[in-house]
């Protein structure tokens, strides 16, 4: 029942809303707050959205927050004072379910907001299992994976070759630069100690799985160093000031094809996960508007295989995959390096962000206490 | 202490003129008024004055600064959540005696305001709240949340199967709803049908019949639940809405609990329809709560959970305090935490003792460098002193990347040292991202707060109390400690605790260079704030610090004078 | 220990003296070469934060401008500095306008709870910026403040006042209160007197006051990054994103920038305070 009103209630409002786009062009707001990660994933999508948006709309304002870490914190400070100042955000797939749970992004139709692919087909089915929930709008697939430096492997060994050279210290001696945060370290902590992949999340949901997870991190707390930015985890590999790091596989992409850093990545395990966009609930009509009329644009078929051009992340879309074409400057072919090419990792695991969506504040407490001791 | 002093001649020069005049009589001022009543009222106006012209920065600075310090410690207490999102529940667990489970009644309040808890989506907040307090609790309600919407399924089916009006909105609302709100929902339906998807007048407040909540007490509050809740949230119209399950769990709890004359004496409309359930109702298949509950999640049949929600029921709490200190608050009474959870102790020990080095590094650089300086002629001081003050006038992030670039494993003091020869290539020394880091860039940031205030007392000691010990055959090391450095102490202290005060509340420079182990408590309270949401705990930890920082404000208050405090 | 060394100073004395004045002088280079450091490597003609041999070398081609072409082209770096300009002085105007008023009324001979309130006024000032910061994100979210300019523009008032005030109640301590009396007795109302006779008295302290309070809101980053939102970064925040994520040697040319600004500010005060001393006839320059 609660399904159907709410069918009923988003169709009933978006059967106007290509109505809305009409009449209320006049009414749209000249001004928009993106959300995003920074770096060189927020260029991309500057590049392939919004400079090419502002070309059709010159008078329209686009002021980027490179606040997505932040995203549920900041969301929530805005609803307690009744005040949104962002108009679209870039989450994780699974902070997305936590902004949908608490009623922070609106619930949104994917077959009405969405383009269709050019064929016709649905966005919903374009998208497929993308729509991981009713205010997800999907644009990339990206991993999670090690990297390292090609100049300082020790002699006589073979590189690393997947997230499990993290753990092995005696073969790689050398600092570590991991994320901050539970996801995807404990379940490398896992695999990494011989848990079998379907297993996994089981085991988190125990205290010996916890414990041994905890245990197999212990081995390299103290060669860490734990970012909280993706930007910083390269940025430390390039410095030297690490041996191994992990970061989003974008980000290592640029460093080492744009920037030629003695870089190279370790792809096996590398964890899959999705990125996408919420719309904040509560936005004045105005406003709303003019989002809908950019994320109906910035999230078509080309629009999603354009992104690709400036960073190796796997559009959301089936019908985009066939248009991924080479990089923008460097005219080098994108797919193999994209984190769904099946060259890429022997193994790979995809994040379950329904899992984290529910067990993400269990285990951040338990993750950061572990961290602070 | 002058004013004290001045204020008491004053009172005794008052008390002087007093016995004068009740010798004399009044002496009278210009204008024929006693003088004393005329010098008065000119003190007053002076007073006045004075304050007028401290009012609008006075109330600037309470308004901007100290409303939102005072509005946080509110913040470290507060706890309606737990209430306001679980009202009856709350109620319920009144007399619960926290020795078993609690009862199917406790477990009926919770199906009530969880189902509009859910349907409110604030479910899961009140999770993460719960969940500060007892790890796990957060996937128990978010799981829950998708559950709860078929507790009292089986009551719904068995109404329904006995007679299909009960699946009828319009059933429900002819024996819940008022009449004038009937009318008045109807006038907005087809005020809403008129005018088109421009429309957008809020429904009028659904209410209840009169007297209804007599003969179904507790189906009545959850239909009106129920109808508050779809009208609000998904601008529902309960007229067209078929109730919750949980509406249906009410309504069997009703009839199986009342005796049959209750209903019996009831003559409003669906009379009939709810003597046929009356009668019905002893027939119904029954389940138990506790176990719909428990198979939704296996928490809710297991005591932390209630202990839980018992033990923060209330709309304050000291909870989150006694989390910043690694205690927690049980049904036992105040324990601490165990032990993989306790952190905070830790790092306020670590915040006291890194900052306690900063000072004293600060002290053993900084107390030369102002002895030279009261020591050397005043143009060549003044020119060192330039050398001083300009790390003091740099910006902070200046000094942190300067920080950061010279102390990197490939920077600057490495790369010197490796290029000395003083280390190997490979070997080169980790001074960056650990405790190392943070002591040596706070030492240079936090320096001239040292320097100044040392020199500005050195320059007060007299030379020849030196010179008078050494003629009287000190060595110099006896003239300089038993003389010179005593009558220092004062300009020590003062540095010490300005530096002090400074340093434990700093967070730019360890969330730059200090890595895990070189942060400071303010980084965990940046870190509640933004990341793990738990505000509560933020202010908490917020407020412990703020308390000793004012301790040590009031000392240096009263040892320096808060308005001896000198810039530059 | 003099300042020199007497001819009868035995070996031992010799030793301690130089050794101190190295000691000093090993400091002195502590407290400043970190500053020094950063302004050659800005001029790094490669993105790296390391002397290459070139700059050793002193070879002109290792040297380039190109960071600081960076910072003068790049939009992102242009918009932060925008908003510092625009957000500094306005702060300034308050907390020096509001400063001023309060520190001429606590400097009167009774004033109730003087030392209450200069408790208060000066709070801002020892209370750690992160509690102000948290505090203010909670509080002005609440009543709409957050993420706003005026929000930002408010926060950064209040960390200037107390420099405002100390500096100004310095300048006071010193005032000679018979000369407004005097100025009253000839007839001049207050706002006369306080024009003619006590503004130029403390315009050395409130201009002092109000490059302290400058210097706070240009370089302030905890409340900024809590109070405001993308709109208001500053040029402290955008340094600190950069510092936390990707170190840009564009970053150690604003730091230069700003050092140069830092002298800047500092002479001028340094040249106020001698004034100031001098008018008020305390100790000669």
């Amino acid at each position: 029942m609660k399904l159907r009103t709410i069918l009923l209630a988003t169709t009933g409002s978006l059967m106007a809303a290509p109505m809305a786009f009409g009449d209320a062009h006049g009414n749209m707001a000249n001004s928009m707050t993106l959300v995003s990660w920074g770096g060189a994933y927020q260029a991309s999508q500057i590049a392939a959205y919004s400079n090419p948006y502002q070309e059709m709309h010159p008078d329209v304002e686009m002021i980027w927050d490179e606040s997505s870490p932040e995203a549920v914190a900041r969301l929530r400070a805005m609803e307690e004072a009744g005040n949104i100042t962002w108009d679209l955000v870039d989450v994780e797939a699974a902070d997305a379910i936590r902004l949908c749970d608490e009623g922070l992004a609106m619930e949104i139709d994917a077959n009405e907001v969405l383009a269709p692919a050019p064929d016709g087909t649905e966005a919903e089915d374009d998208f497929g299992e993308m729509l991981v929930n009713d205010c997800f709008i999907p644009q990339i697939v990206f991993s999670t994976v090690a990297a390292y430096r090609t100049d300082q492997v020790p002699a006589g060994v073979e590189p690393p070759s997947g997230a499990c050279d993290l753990f092995d210290l005696e073969t790689y001696p050398g600092q570590r630069a991991l994320n901050r945060n539970p996801i995807a370290n404990m379940e490398w902590a896992l695999l990494c100690d011989g848990v079998a992949y379907e297993d996994v999340y089981d085991a988190l949901e125990t205290e010996e799985g916890i414990a041994q997870a905890f245990a197999m991190l212990d081995t390299i707390k103290d060669q860490t160093i734990w970012w909280s930015s993706a930007a910083e985890a390269v940025q430390l590999l390039a410095d030297g000031e690490v041996f191994m790091a992990t970061s989003y596989n974008g980000r290592w992409f640029s460093a080492i094809a744009e920037q030629n850093q003695p870089i190279g990545m370790a792809w096996d395990w590398q964890m899959l996960d999705l990125d996408g966009w919420i719309i904040p609930e509560g936005l004045p009509e105005d406003r709303l508007a003019r989002v809908l009329d950019f994320v109906y644009f910035a999230t078509d078929t080309q629009r999603l295989a354009d992104q690709a051009a400036y960073i190796s992340y796997g559009p959301a879309r089936a019908s985009s995959a066939p248009l991924v074409g080479t990089h923008a400057e460097l005219g080098i072919e994108m797919a193999p390096h994209m984190p769904t090419d099946p060259a890429n990792g022997e193994n790979t695991f995809v994040n379950n962000y329904l899992w984290w969506a529910d067990y993400r504040d269990d285990l951040d407490a338990r993750f950061q206490a572990w961290l602070a001791q | 202490m002058t004013d004290a002093s001045a204020g008491n001649a004053s009172q005794n020069a008052a008390t002087a003129r007093r016995e004068d005049a009740a010798r004399t009589g009044p002496m009278l001022a210009a204008d024929g008024r006693p003088l004393k009543a005329s010098l008065n009222r000119a003190l007053r106006r002076q007073k006045m004055r004075a304050l007028l012209l401290i009012a609008p920065l006075l109330i600037f600075i309470l308004v901007t600064f100290v409303a939102p310090i005072i509005d946080m410690l509110f913040r470290s207490v507060e706890n309606q959540i737990v209430s306001e999102t679980l009202p009856r529940t709350v109620v319920a667990l009144d007399d619960w005696d926290a020795q078993d489970l609690p009862s199917e009644d406790v477990y009926a309040a919770l199906a009530y305001d969880f189902n509009e808890a859910a349907e409110r989506r604030r479910h899961t907040r009140l999770g993460s709240r719960l969940n500060y307090e007892t790890t796990g609790l957060s996937s128990t309600f978010r799981r829950s949340g998708r559950g709860i919407e078929d507790v009292g399924e089986t009551y719904a089916e068995q109404f329904i199967d006995l007679d299909e009006a009960w699946e009828e909105p319009e059933t429900w609302t002819a024996l819940m709803a008022h009449p004038d709100w009937l009318s008045a929902q109807a006038e907005w339906a087809a005020e809403a049908e008129a005018a088109g998807r421009d429309f957008d007048e809020p429904e009028p407040a659904f209410r209840l019949a009169p007297g209804i909540a007599d003969v179904l007490p507790e189906t009545a509050d959850a239909y009106r639940s129920f109808a508050r809740t779809i009208q609000q949230e998904d601008e529902d119209s309960p007229t067209e809405e078929e109730p919750w399950n949980t509406v249906y769990l009410a309504l069997y709890r009703d009839l199986a609990a009342q005796p049959a004359s209750a209903v019996a004496a009831y003559f409003g409309p669906i009379a009939a329809e709810l003597a046929a359930a009356d009668a019905a109702v002893d027939g119904f298949e029954t389940v138990s709560l506790r176990e719909v509950f428990g198979e939704m999640d296996d928490a809710w049949a297991e005591m932390p959970m209630w202990e839980t929600i018992d033990a923060f029921s209330d709309p304050y709490t000291a909870g989150y305090f006694l989390a910043a200190i690694d205690l927690q608050l049980t049904p036992d009474g105040i324990e601490a935490q165990p032990e993989d959870q306790r952190i905070y102790i830790l790092l306020f020990q670590r915040t006291i003792f890194m900052s306690l080095v900063i000072t004293i590094s600060c002290v053993l650089l900084g107390y030369p460098i102002a002895y030279l300086l009261s020591n050397l002629p005043a143009r060549t001081s003044n020119l060192l002193l330039i050398l001083v003050l300009l790390p003091f006038w740099t910006s902070l992030l200046v000094r942190t990347s300067a920080w950061k670039v010279l102390l990197q494993q490939e920077g600057v003091i490495n790369d010197i040292l490796v290029w000395v020869g003083f280390i190997a290539d490979d070997a080169r020394l980790q001074l960056i991202n650990n405790q190392t880091g943070t002591i040596i860039a706070m030492t240079h940031i936090l320096l001239p707060f040292m320097i100044l205030p040392l020199f500005s007392v050195m320059k007060t000691i007299p030379p020849y109390y030196v010179r008078a010990a050494k003629s009287l055959g000190a060595t110099n090391w006896t003239a300089f400690w038993r003389v010179y450095f005593p009558q220092s102490i004062p300009g020590i202290g003062a540095g010490c605790i300005l530096v002090f005060i400074l340093s434990i509340g700093y967070y730019i420079t360890p969330e730059l260079v200090g890595g895990r182990t070189g942060t400071f408590i303010s980084n965990r309270i940046a870190f509640h704030i933004s990341e793990s949401l738990n505000w509560g705990l933020a202010a908490a930890l917020g407020s412990i610090l703020l308390a000793l920082v004012l301790v040590l404000y009031w000392i240096y208050d009263r040892m320096v004078g808060i308005d001896n405090v000198k810039l530059g | 220990m003099d300042h020199k060394l007497p001819p009868y100073a035995t070996l031992g004395q010799r030793i301690w003296f130089y050794a101190f004045r190295v000691i000093c002088g090993l400091i002195f280079f502590f407290l400043i070469a970190p500053i020094l450091t950063i302004i050659p490597l800005s001029f790094n003609a490669e993105s790296f934060f390391t002397f290459t041999p070139g700059m050793l070398a002193l070879d002109p081609e290792a040297y380039s401008l190109r960071h600081y072409v960076d910072f003068f082209t790049n939009p992102d770096w242009q918009q932060a500095l925008r908003n510092s300009v625009m957000i500094a002085p306005v702060a300034t105007i308050l907390s020096v306008s509001l400063g001023t008023l309060a520190a001429i009324g606590l400097s009167q001979s009774h004033v109730p709870f003087k030392g209450a309130i200069m408790a208060i006024l000066i709070s801002p000032m020892i209370v750690p910026l992160i509690i102000s910061a948290a505090g203010m994100y909670f509080f002005y979210s609440r009543i709409g403040l957050q993420g706003t300019y005026w929000g930002v523009v408010l926060a950064h008032a209040a960390l200037g006042i107390p420099f405002v005030i100390i500096t100004v109640t310095a300048t006071l301590v010193g005032f000679d209160r018979s000369l407004t009396r005097a100025a009253a007795s000839l007839g001049a109302n207050p706002v006369t007197t306080f024009f003619r006779i006590q503004m130029p008295l403390i315009l050395p302290g409130v201009i002092s006051g109000g490059l302290f309070a400058f210097i706070t809101s240009f370089d302030e980053v905890v409340v900024v990054i809590f109070v405001g939102s993308a709109a208001q970064q500053t040029l402290p925040w955008q340094m600190f994103t950069g510092l936390r994520e990707q170190i840009s040697p564009t970053i150690l040319a604003v730091a230069t920038i700003l050092v140069v600004i830092s002298i800047g500010l500092l002479t001028v005060v340094e040249l106020l305070r001698r004034r100031s001393e001098r008018l008020r006839g305390m100790s000669p320059g």
